[in-house]
């Protein structure tokens, strides 16, 4: 890397740094925008559902369907339910759904601001006696931050199914028996840190969407890259997260 | 006269009598581009001035500098007795209340309807009192501009002239008392030019309004102008009004007349 490239580097982790700070100082003074924080809510939150929704459903097919020839090697097919709700519950469904939405709502994101930043309606709605900063990245940041462990919470619960479906195929499994397997394997501890990291993987999806499109350079060609770039930046960042997290949750024995 | 009743209030409003925006010595530079240097001009209560300038002069950059979209580097803009760059969030809202602004670029909102895009500065201004007739409000706005049946289309569906002149419609439905316009009929046949061009001479009569305008469009221009403001180099080169500078001496001036 040279090292401008590596100085532009670190200007936009700074840029990105205060962006996301300036949430927390505007966002929760008054005016609120309740009605946009809804609207969003739904746009983030319902319309990514069928999408999310389906991944976790093939990620737990899929998932149960290749492991068990392992578990069977070592007479250990019985284990195959907890074993299998453990890894959905606690990385493959936060991360599929967190990279899904990086993809879909970070990309939109990114675009929509972006092209209201190049005609100019950001600017038309400041002149509105609008703040555009709380009304279309707060309400957007706030609205994936609370929609993403929603929809991972439910991808929990489709991406299970799944792998109850999958342990059909070739054995047998009762269904209140697969349920109380997948359940007795999980505790208290898995579950929680893999909830509270989603919080953080919806925040670093609607900062960086919002960031790139706010920022977009001119030109509708600047768009295109906003909207690849916020996807690209979130889709690392929900990485570097979840491997922030899996430290945070072995310092503290939570494993 | 009532007429002249309703201009003694609206000067009392602004501080310094007859002149309802003030700039001094306004510099504002990109960079190494310095688009204008040390302009400075005085708006007339009642009066249309319009701005000549070459593409890139920095015009759009001037009234923008007036609205308090971009900060000057030096110099005062005083509107209504404000000095623009001085007021914070709330007073720049309460001020962009009176000052309409049509963008060159229209910035109609895409993913709003035609009724929406003119509700939202009546919603978004704190004017609770009247907001019982918004729709009323919005369907006079798009008579004026002779659009009343694309009230529920989306901006995409609409052609170049016809968003422009929903854009002039939604800058003029606060009854702003100044009315920043940058290149209202660029873009539009001449007939329709002439109409918005009229349109903008009967908002000036009917409410009393001061604008600045900024056009290439010599027709609208005369229509228009009761003052012109030839922009060169970053700095008021001329004023005068139409006939003054159409038979100028000056090189400079006279080519935007030919
Ligand atoms: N946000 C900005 N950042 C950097 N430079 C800018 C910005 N806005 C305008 N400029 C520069 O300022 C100069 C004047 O731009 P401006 O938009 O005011 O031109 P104009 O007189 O309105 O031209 P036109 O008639 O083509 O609209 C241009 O050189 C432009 O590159
Ligand atoms: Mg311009």
């Amino acid at each position: 890397m040279k090292p401008n490239s590596f100085k532009n580097f670190l200007a936009e982790v700074g840029d990105i740094s205060a962006f996301g700070w300036r949430f927390f100082t505007e966002g929760f003074k008054p005016r609120y925008e309740f009605g946009e924080l809804l609207r969003q809510c739904y746009f983030i939150g319902y319309k990514s559902l069928p999408l999310v929704g389906i991944t976790a459903f093939i990620m737990g097919l899929v998932l149960t369907i290749q492991s068990r020839p392992t578990l069977v090697e070592f007479g250990a097919e019985a284990w195959l339910p907890g074993m299998v709700s453990v890894s959905l519950v606690r990385e493959i469904a936060p991360v599929i759904s967190a990279l899904i939405c990086a993809g879909k709502i970070g990309s939109g994101i990114g675009a929509e601001l972006g092209s209201m930043k190049v005609t100019e309606q950001i600017d038309a709605m400041e002149v509105s006696g609008t703040n555009p900063f709380k009304f279309l990245v707060v309400t957007r940041v706030m609205a994936c931050t609370l929609m993403i462990p929603v929809l991972a919470i439910l991808a929990d619960i489709i991406s299970l199914y799944g792998g109850y479906m999958g342990a059909n195929i070739r054995g047998v499994v009762n269904w209140d028996l697969y349920w109380y397997q997948a359940f007795d394997a999980l505790s208290f501890s898995d579950l929680l840190p893999a909830i509270v990291k989603t919080f953080f993987f919806g925040y670093a999806i609607g900062v960086v969407g919002c960031y790139k499109g706010y920022y977009s350079s001119k030109g509708t060609e600047g768009v295109g890259q906003s909207a690849n770039s916020a996807v690209v930046v979130a889709s690392l960042l929900v990485f570097i997260i979840d491997l922030v997290a899996v430290q945070i949750t072995d310092i503290f024995q939570l494993t | 006269m009532s007429t002249q009743t309703a201009t003694v209030e609206k000067n009392a409003s602004a501080a310094n009598g007859d002149t309802v925006i003030s700039i001094q010595h306004l510099s504002k530079s990109f960079g190494e581009n310095h688009v204008l240097r040390d302009f400075s001009f005085d708006l007339k209560q009642g009066e249309n001035a319009v701005v000549l300038g070459k593409s890139g002069s920095g015009k759009s950059v001037l009234i923008k500098c007036i609205i308090g979209l971009l900060n000057p580097d030096k110099g005062s803009i005083n509107v209504l007795g404000q000095n623009v760059p001085e007021l914070n969030q709330e007073e720049l809202d309460r001020m962009r209340v009176k000052v309409g602004f049509l963008f060159q670029s229209n910035a109609l909102y895409d993913s709003m309807t035609v009724r929406e895009n003119l509700e939202f500065p009546l919603r978004r201004h704190w004017m609770k009192s009247t907001l019982d007739d918004v729709d009323g409000m919005v369907m006079e706005a798009l008579e004026n501009v002779g659009l009343s049946h694309t009230v529920d289309m989306m901006p995409a569906e609409l052609s170049g002239g016809m968003r422009k002149r929903i854009a002039l419609a939604r800058t003029l439905i606060l009854k702003p008392e100044i009315i920043l316009y940058d290149e209202p009929t660029t873009g539009l046949d001449p007939i329709t030019g002439k109409e918005i061009s009229n349109l903008m001479l009967d908002v000036q009569k009917k409410y009393n309004t001061s604008a600045i305008v900024i056009s290439h469009d010599m027709n609208c221009v005369k229509i228009v102008a009761n003052r012109i403001v030839v922009l060169i180099d970053g700095t008021c080169y001329a004023v005068g009004n139409y006939d003054e500078l159409k038979n100028s001496n000056d090189k400079k001036v006279k080519q935007f007349f030919e």
